[in-house]
């Protein structure tokens, strides 16, 4: 039993260290500018540091896959409070195109995705069409060369921002539920879409309502075969599992905590003095260090071709609950703070809020719930007849 | 990172199992519990598990043990929780521990073969009082000849060598010294405790006893937390396989979405504690700085959830539950041991927040 990555990755590491420090920060000692971001996601991409999985003729660096490496560098980028190459906007687009995408699609999108002049939406969810994506009605008639494309989404996040939209759509209104939905690219730039932002409970702007009235989008912008977008999704939420940045998260709002509690005075004392409040720290603690070394299991039994076992399906809600026994603790310290939203402990009535949120988007945690049951506990599937997994 | 467990760590699990589900299995477990009159240990299966090889794991090879780690002590210790096994494993490996951790070469030679061929019983006395557990809050003394009075001490009715936590540090106390042992009515009956009376008993003190305190004292943690996962793992997939066969409004109740969220609850508060008690174990063997706090965290974390897993064991088995004859108030039992001996949750989370500098 071994939690370090070994000697054979001391190296590695200590080659991004050395190319982290030769950029970043810039040389004109401004981290915030957009232009130096830009030069260093490219040098990192060209170092083979980011984009790691794409290949170099769509922009990527086209290295073997190797999550210890990605592990590595991802601390290191953190550790250097440096730009981590995130895809702007919604960047699930990539590994779908790259599975299911024709050339032209793939030469078209991916690079100008990765360096962030095409930003894309995600249009899946609808009013009726929640947890139960697969009921989902917006519809897309093929007219001559065009899709026609009319209805609504809504819970699109960026969508205010977005140039383009990879959307759900159903072709086959005659099909079965699953089997009438195709894939499709979408300008979302032109007068037959209409986005209307919608506010948080926070106040802040993340997502939007879509109305699609006729509008229009090349008949070559289909993904994969038509009917068959539902089987694109599903291979494509596979590349969303990421344990490591769940947990990684998870500590950093932790170390957040404890310096809340370190900072705010009760009864004249610092509040991590509280025995009721030092309890419940080492309490939450306990779960994060349960998270965060079950994590590593997974890790290590992920690359050691293992069966992970029942915690496969279990860290998406166990963060999730744990989000809001952290937000509920900062409540407990901040008092009277946590009523004001012009104060200085706004990020932590907000925190209060969005890690509501998190049992939310991204599969609900009583869908997480019905996938534990399915999938790890091995019960029977739901009666309702729908599919827990997303 | 390897953070897993080795080929020949998954083979000493399996065969410690396969002896388990041949010599201790549900039936028989309720047969020592229900053993009339004070509470015993199964000198059969504890001879078996003797000639399997559990008390030389942590004997260097140069006392005639195995030298493994604390790693492979814990897995057998969750083992031996999952089959609730009535066993003495406990009270004497950490009393060998203690020999290994703090006594002179002498003291060494003299004890850990025997200790590690299971010639020899032993166990720890460190409990006083209410809740008195940390070395810093005992009282009693080997300066002179030992008296006073410990708790909640395993098996010492049968230990030939005791192990005494002092204010010097640690004390050996041969049976036939000056102390006598009252059985108590304990909770789990599966492992027995005893409040031992020491009456100026000669106490001969582990040379490096002092030193060896803070690591004997985790370890003492560690294969608590470990046991306690074995157990609350096991009443998770009881509840499971229970929910799979029993039969209401014509349907198995596993159909039954309260019940599958109780379920869900019980799995999700104990599968990821796994890793974390794996920790704590390899923090012992390796990463000593760290290694007071993730035993204090497991020991705190996994009690808490075992003892609230039971529970729900019950709920999620309806009447049948809560009975005698059902295994699941066996491991209730078993689930208040662990949370009571060494300190409680609450305790343990206070001395881990000490321990982190907060």
């Amino acid at each position: 039993m071994e939690l370090g990555f070994g000697p054979e990755y001391d190296s590695f590491r200590e080659e991004v260290r050395a190319f982290i420090k030769a950029h970043w920060p810039p040389a004109d000692g401004n981290p915030k500018s957009r232009e130096n971001e830009r030069a260093f996601v490219i040098a990192a991409t060209e170092a083979g540091y980011m984009h790691r999985s794409i290949p170099k003729r769509f922009g990527g660096s086209e290295q073997e896959p190797d999550i210890i490496k990605a592990e590595i560098i991802r601390e290191e980028l953190t550790k250097a409070r440096a730009p981590a190459g995130r895809i702007p906007g919604n960047g699930l687009v990539v590994p779908t195109l790259l599975e299911w995408g024709t050339e032209e699609q793939k030469e078209r999108f991916i690079a100008p995705t990765l360096r962030g002049d095409i930003l894309w939406a995600q249009g899946f969810s609808e009013p009726n069409a929640g947890s139960d994506l697969a009921a989902l009605r917006t519809k897309a008639e093929l007219v001559g060369d065009k899709w026609i494309i009319n209805g609504q989404k809504i819970w699109t996040t960026h969508a205010h921002k977005a140039t383009h939209m990879f959307c759900l759509v159903r072709t086959e209104p005659d099909a079965p539920k699953h089997q009438g939905i195709s894939y499709l690219l979408v300008d979302i730039r032109q007068p037959g879409v209409t986005v209307r932002p919608l506010i948080q409970m926070t106040r802040q702007l993340e997502f939007n309502e879509v109305f699609f009235d006729n509008a229009e989008t090349p008949a070559d912008m289909l993904v994969g075969e038509r009917g068959k977008g539902w089987n694109v999704t599903r291979s494509t939420l596979k590349h969303e599992r990421s344990g490591i940045a769940t947990m990684t998260w998870s500590l950093s709002m932790f170390r957040d905590l404890v310096k809340l509690a370190k900072e705010v005075e009760r009864d004249g004392k610092p509040a991590i003095q509280n025995p009721r409040i030092r309890e419940e720290l080492a309490a939450i603690q306990g779960e994060l260090m349960s998270l965060t070394y079950s994590t590593y299991r997974a890790t290590s039994h992920d690359v050691h071709d293992r069966d992970i076992g029942r915690f496969q399906t279990m860290p998406k809600i166990y963060m999730t609950e744990l989000a809001g026994r952290i937000a509920k603790l900062a409540r407990d310290i901040v008092e009277n703070d946590f009523v004001d939203f012009g104060g200085e402990k706004l990020k932590w009535i907000e925190r209060f809020m969005i890690s509501l949120s998190m049992s939310i988007a991204g599969g609900t945690s009583n869908i997480q719930r019905n996938i534990i049951a399915e999938r790890s506990l091995g019960l029977p599937r739901d009666h309702h007849g729908g599919k827990a997994a997303a | 990172m390897n953070f897993l467990l080795s080929e020949e760590q998954l083979a000493l699990v399996d065969s410690l199992a396969d002896l388990l589900r041949d010599n201790c299995d549900a039936q028989h477990v309720h047969k020592m519990f229900d053993t009339p009159g004070d509470a015993v240990i199964d000198a059969d299966l504890w001879a078996q598990l003797v000639a399997f090889g559990l008390p030389a794991i942590i004997v260097p090879e140069e006392h005639g043990g195995l030298g493994l780690q604390m790693i492979d002590l814990a897995i057998v210790a969750e083992t031996l929780g999952a089959y609730a096994a009535p066993v003495p494993f406990f009270g004497h490996v950490l009393a060998t521990l203690a020999i290994v951790l703090g006594g002179s070469d002498a003291q060494k030679t003299k004890w850990l073969p025997r200790l590690a061929a299971g010639d020899l019983l032993a166990t720890v006395a460190l409990g006083e009082g209410k809740s008195a557990w940390m070395p810093d809050e005992w009282t009693l003394s080997a300066a002179n000849a030992l008296s006073g009075v410990k708790t909640l001490v395993p098996n010492a009715a049968e230990a030939d060598l005791i192990v005494v936590g002092v204010k010097e540090g640690l004390g050996l106390v041969e049976k036939g010294a000056a102390y006598t042992v009252k059985r108590s009515d304990g909770a789990d009956r599966t492992r027995p405790l005893d409040t031992v009376t020491f009456e100026g008993a000669t106490a001969e003190l582990l040379e490096g006893g002092k030193d060896a305190l803070p690591k004997l004292i985790d370890a003492a943690a560690i294969l608590i937390a470990a046991d306690a996962f074995g157990g609350a793992e096991h009443c998770v997939d009881m509840s499971v396989d229970y929910a799979k066969m029993r039969e209401q409004y014509g349907t198995t109740i596993a159909h039954f979405q309260g019940l599958r969220y109780q379920l869900v609850k019980m799995a999700l508060a104990t599968e990821p504690s796994r890793g974390l008690y794996w920790y704590a174990a390899h923090a012992w063997d390796a990463i000593p700085e760290q290694a007071s706090h993730a035993a204090a965290q497991a020991k705190a974390h996994l009690t808490d959830t075992y003892l609230q897993v039971t529970r729900d064991t019950v709920e999620a088995h309806g009447g049948i539950g809560f009975t005698w004859e059902h295994d699941t108030h066996i491991y209730m039992k078993r689930a208040m041991w662990d949370w009571a001996w060494l300190g409680s949750p609450t305790r343990n989370r206070l001395r881990a927040a000490d321990l982190a500098g907060w």
